[in-house]
């Protein structure tokens, strides 16, 4: 296993210029904040979209007196997180305050963990397609409280604050300067978002702000040491990450080309106009004066406790995607897809599952590409339609399981199944009920095909002679009207095979 | 009868229980007393209506048989516990108007063990001072008075100088208090009265107004040692809402009382500094170690070297602290707002005026010391001399069981003098910071008079968690001392 850090098995692309060749170097500080149904240190709880200030304790609001307790699963989410990202969990870490006045802010200050964190350094693996992948390098995992929201636009001369935010547990990750291209950002960003998911640590969802990154951007000529970086802050999707990259690349290479001098200062991104402006100068950062919390004495890990998240970690994305190759031959875009969330990853392995309950254990590789394709082309052409998501489903991994078994032991045809997959999406029964009660079985009687057969011969004796002498291509037109006689039910293989004879024996 | 503000806390005790008196009678005694003296300023909010309906709720209890460990004894708290429903202002005006919506841990527990609140009591303001000169709502004033110059007003020492003068003076039976740098030991030292800071953890910070949260204890004022140790009792306790609390069992420290000090190893230290005091107070250093030979104790050399630096190092990690506790007193959700047209000129109109100078002072010292390019000169070598200083005391306490020192380098001395320069007020902590900075427990027991008259008080330091030894050692001293109380000077009238 790679752990020493930044490997690809590419070259990334640079930004040629004249007489100049420019080279990208990224670095990302995600905040993510984690699932816990109360805050990381007052216990009042956490659900999005409640009545202002309804979520808010006396802590939150920094009351007189009010006191920190550490909330012990957040503490657990943490470390699942660095276990999910191969890191080092420090067995003591500390918690600092970061000072500084405003308010949404209640205390005056946000604790955080400065100088020791409680994750320290580790590595992700990530895919930009089959054949490109690069690692990266976490620095570390800090576990801090996310301040409450202002509201200034809701009265002419008055400020509104919100708390139900405040306190919230937040997990910095804070990556190392290892990405060389907005694509590989953007890659990482899903990446890691899709294992965060996974771990259950972070929702992951950028529109309510779960997920927002700081994007650390410079560029230097290749091989050149690193360049002045710029802070681009509070990114919330992966498309924006690509955008306020390359505007951030123009702008830097432009100044440096004309003989200026980056400037190292914190931005902001602007979605709709795509380009980056300059909220602060290193000058005027704040001096956050950070001393440790003398509230919160040193959090202190013992080993069982992180072995026995060790144990409670799910099959990440990665190992999955491997696996699904591996054992069941399905393709790299397939497995991708399918690893990619953890929903339909879980969808998808139950479907499997219910097969090889059937099956002894086995599921042949031809079957699971069959599911695939039904679950990946059917199933998701049909929740895109109506706007669902995967688990509103009426169809369930034993319909899906159940519909492949139908077209595989030729109870029904892949045509006739497509049928069945719209009567099962619309009333939830299950394909062999829905195939039953609207009598859609394949017919494999002989006796009942070769009837059709002559029925068809009988009426068509002019294209019969046609065929015969020779227009070959007529034989599509027997298949069909034979397939129209029987409602499309007759075994396909047993229709053509019967005509051949039927038609050459004539 | 004896008169009932004279009584000590175990003395009331025992005739409430044997029913000679009752709680609303001892309540109404020191409502009265308590209007008879406001002069001191001893009280900054008096809870009469509170205090009445509880002690007729604990004279039912007695009736019944139903009564808690202090049924029916009147307290007082310093106004630094937030009490639910009770004005808490931590004496500064940025709080003059705050109503706790919650009970503090250590007021909590003192409630449920039955006792009766008289009211709050003043203070420096968030327990910054040394001599309750920098409360919002005026000096309190020392009962005692110089022989000399009976009129003059003397501190009661500080900051929990309102507690310290209500206990000496008979306006309550015993009262809490909170020990920073010795803001217990030193106003008891001034009054006349037993103050006891337990180790650091001993007492839930739950609910009780930071000023440097590291160091801040809550702990009994006292009239006697045995009361100490009641109180204590009833005080301490592990508070899982206090991540600092300690999870220790809370002995019977009554217990300990009478108990011999025969074979007790005590260290003096021998150091240089720990003469920066007068005679008077070498004098009944002299004293404490003949009672204690005299008892039976063994007496040695201590060395705390590095306690020298304790005074300085105090000044910066308490002033770091208090600097970032004190940010949430910004005017946006409750406490003073001062009016500005944005929210930078409400910061600094609300600050501005809601704190006093001396707060004001802390503030600017704990930020400084805690910037960029000062943090490292200030803030971390303060913590290397606290852990050298946490090490002076470890190593001493493998030699010996308590440690005996003064408690302050003086008497009381007159309200307005030593203000001009603050640190000549700081040099009061000299004795008492050291502890602070090791976390550990000590207790302050009258132990002379000095030659104007006034009360000195002895020091007496355990290893942490044995406060135990501190009331067994403190009663041989108090006995040995027959130290003459405020009371028993007949001064009541």
């Amino acid at each position: 296993m790679n752990t020493t850090g930044l490997k690809r098995n590419y070259t990334p692309d640079t930004y040629k210029r004249e007489h100049n060749e420019w080279e990208v170097v990224i670095g990302m500080e995600v905040h993510a904040q984690v699932v816990s149904q109360s805050k990381l240190f007052s216990g009042a709880r956490t659900v999005f979209g409640s009545e202002p200030n309804s979520q808010a304790s006396f802590i939150d609001a920094a009351f007189p007196g009010m006191l920190p307790v550490v909330n012990s699963f957040c503490v657990d989410q943490a470390i699942k997180t660095g276990l999910g990202l191969n890191a080092v969990i420090n067995l003591e870490s500390r918690f600092d305050r970061k000072n500084y006045f405003y308010p949404d802010l209640p205390a005056g200050y946000q604790i955080s963990q400065f100088y020791s964190p409680i994750v320290g350094p580790g590595w992700v693996n990530v895919h930009l397609d089959e054949l490109r992948t690069f690692s990266l390098r976490i620095n570390h995992i800090h576990l801090e409280q996310d301040a409450g929201k202002s509201f200034h636009d809701q009265h002419p001369d008055k400020s509104y604050i919100d708390l139900n935010r405040a306190g919230i547990a937040l997990m910095e990750i804070v990556t190392e300067p290892d990405m060389r291209s907005k694509e590989e950002a953007a890659a990482f960003l899903k990446t890691l978002r899709t294992i965060l998911r996974y771990l259950g640590t972070c929702d992951g969802n950028m529109e309510e702000g779960s997920l927002r990154a700081d994007v650390n951007i410079s560029v230097r000529q290749p091989g050149a040491t690193l360049g002045t970086r710029v802070e681009v802050k509070n990114i919330n999707s992966s498309r924006f990450t690509e955008q306020a990259i390359e505007f951030e690349v123009f702008r830097q290479i432009e100044i440096i080309e004309s003989g200026g001098r980056v400037d190292q200062e914190t931005r902001l991104f602007d979605s709709i106009s795509g380009k980056t402006r300059s909220m602060r100068s290193k000058e005027d950062a704040q001096d956050y004066r950070y001393m440790p919390d003398p509230d919160l004495p040193p959090l202190i890990l013992n080993l069982d406790r992180i072995e026995r998240i060790q144990n409670s970690l799910p099959e990440l994305p990665d190992m999955k995607l491997e696996r699904l190759q591996k054992d069941y031959g399905l393709p790299y875009h397939d497995a991708a897809l399918i690893a990619s969330d953890r929903e339909i990853a879980a969808y998808y392995e139950e479907c499997l599952n219910t097969e090889s309950k059937k099956h002894e254990g086995k599921v042949s590789g031809d079957k699971a590409k069959m599911i695939a394709n039904w679950f990946i082309g059917d199933l998701f052409a049909y929740l895109n339609k109506a706007n669902l998501e995967l688990k509103e489903s009426k169809i369930t991994p034993a319909h899906l399981s159940e519909l492949v078994n139908l077209i595989y032991n030729g109870t029904i045809s892949g045509k006739i199944a497509k049928e069945v997959f719209d009567l099962v999406w619309s009333s939830g029964e299950s394909p062999s009920k829905v195939v039953k009660n609207q009598g859609m079985q394949q017919i494999t009687d002989s006796s009942a095909i070769e009837a059709a057969i002559a029925k068809v011969i009988e009426q068509n004796q002019d294209k019969v002679q046609e065929y015969q002498s020779g227009k070959e291509k007529l034989f599509g037109f027997f298949v069909g009207q034979v397939m129209k006689e029987t409602d499309g039910k007759a075994n396909p293989q047993m229709v053509n095979e019967f005509l051949k004879n039927k038609l050459s024996a004539g | 009868m004896q008169n009932l503000p004279d009584l000590t806390l175990s003395e009331a005790r025992q005739l409430l229980t044997s029913k000679k008196i009752s709680a609303t009678e001892l309540t109404a005694e020191f409502l009265k007393r308590i209007e008879a003296k406001a002069s001191w300023n001893a009280f900054v909010t008096v809870t009469g209506d509170l205090a009445l309906a509880q002690a007729k709720d604990s004279d039912a209890r007695l009736a019944r048989g139903d009564a808690r460990p202090l049924e029916g004894l009147p307290i007082a708290h310093k106004d630094i516990f937030c009490t639910k429903g009770v004005r808490t202002t931590a004496c500064s005006l940025i709080l003059a108007n705050f109503i706790p919506p919650y009970e503090s841990g250590v007021t909590q527990r003192l409630k449920d063990n039955g006792t009766v609140m008289l009211g709050k009591t003043n203070m420096d303001e968030f327990a910054m001072g040394s001599a309750n000169v920098t409360s919002h709502f005026g000096p309190a004033v020392n009962p005692w008075k110089p022989k000399e110059n009976p009129t003059q007003n003397l501190v009661p020492g500080g900051s929990s100088g309102g507690s310290a003068a209500a206990v000496t003076g008979g306006l309550c039976l015993g009262a809490t208090g909170t020990d920073t740098g010795g803001s217990i030991r030193q106003p008891a030292a001034y009054t006349g009265i037993v103050g006891m800071k337990p180790t650091y953890g001993r007492c839930s910070r739950w609910g009780m107004i930071a000023f440097a949260s590291s160091l801040d204890q809550a702990g009994p004022l006292a009239k006697s040692v045995k009361d100490s140790a009641i109180l204590l009792k009833a005080m301490a306790g592990h508070d899982s809402r206090d991540s600092t609390s300690a999870d220790m069992h809370v002995p019977d420290f009554e217990q300990a009382i009478g108990q011999s000090v025969k074979g007790l190893k005590v260290g003096i230290p021998s150091d240089d500094w720990i003469n920066e005091c007068n005679d008077d107070i070498k004098t009944m250093t002299v004293n404490c170690i003949n009672w204690f030979k005299a008892a039976g104790a063994q007496i040695f050399d201590v060395q705390l070297s590095y306690a020298k630096h304790a005074l300085e190092a105090y000044y910066v990690i308490a002033s770091a602290e208090a600097s970032t506790n004190l940010s949430r007193y910004d005017g946006v959700r409750f406490g003073l707002r001062a009016e500005g047209r944005n929210i930078n000129d409400i910061y600094q109109n609300t600050r501005g005026e809601g704190f006093g100078a001396e707060v004001r002072r802390r503030i600017l010292v704990g930020t400084y010391v805690l910037s960029a390019g000062h943090m490292e000169a200030y803030y971390q070598r303060a913590r290397k001399i606290q852990s050298l200083i946490k090490q002076n005391f470890i190593d001493a306490f493998d030699k010996v069981n308590l440690i005996l020192m003064p408690t302050a380098p003086s008497g009381a001395f007159a309200i307005g003098e030593r203000q001009d320069d603050p640190v000549t007020m700081y040099l009061n902590d000299i004795f008492t910071v050291p502890v602070n900075m090791a976390g550990l427990p000590a207790i302050s027991v009258p132990a002379g008079i000095d030659r104007r008259g006034l009360p000195l008080g002895v020091q007496l330091i355990a290893p942490g968690f044995q406060e135990e030894v501190l009331f067994r050692a403190g009663h041989v001293i108090e006995s040995s001392s027959r130290f003459v109380s405020w009371h028993e000077k007949g001064a009541i009238s």
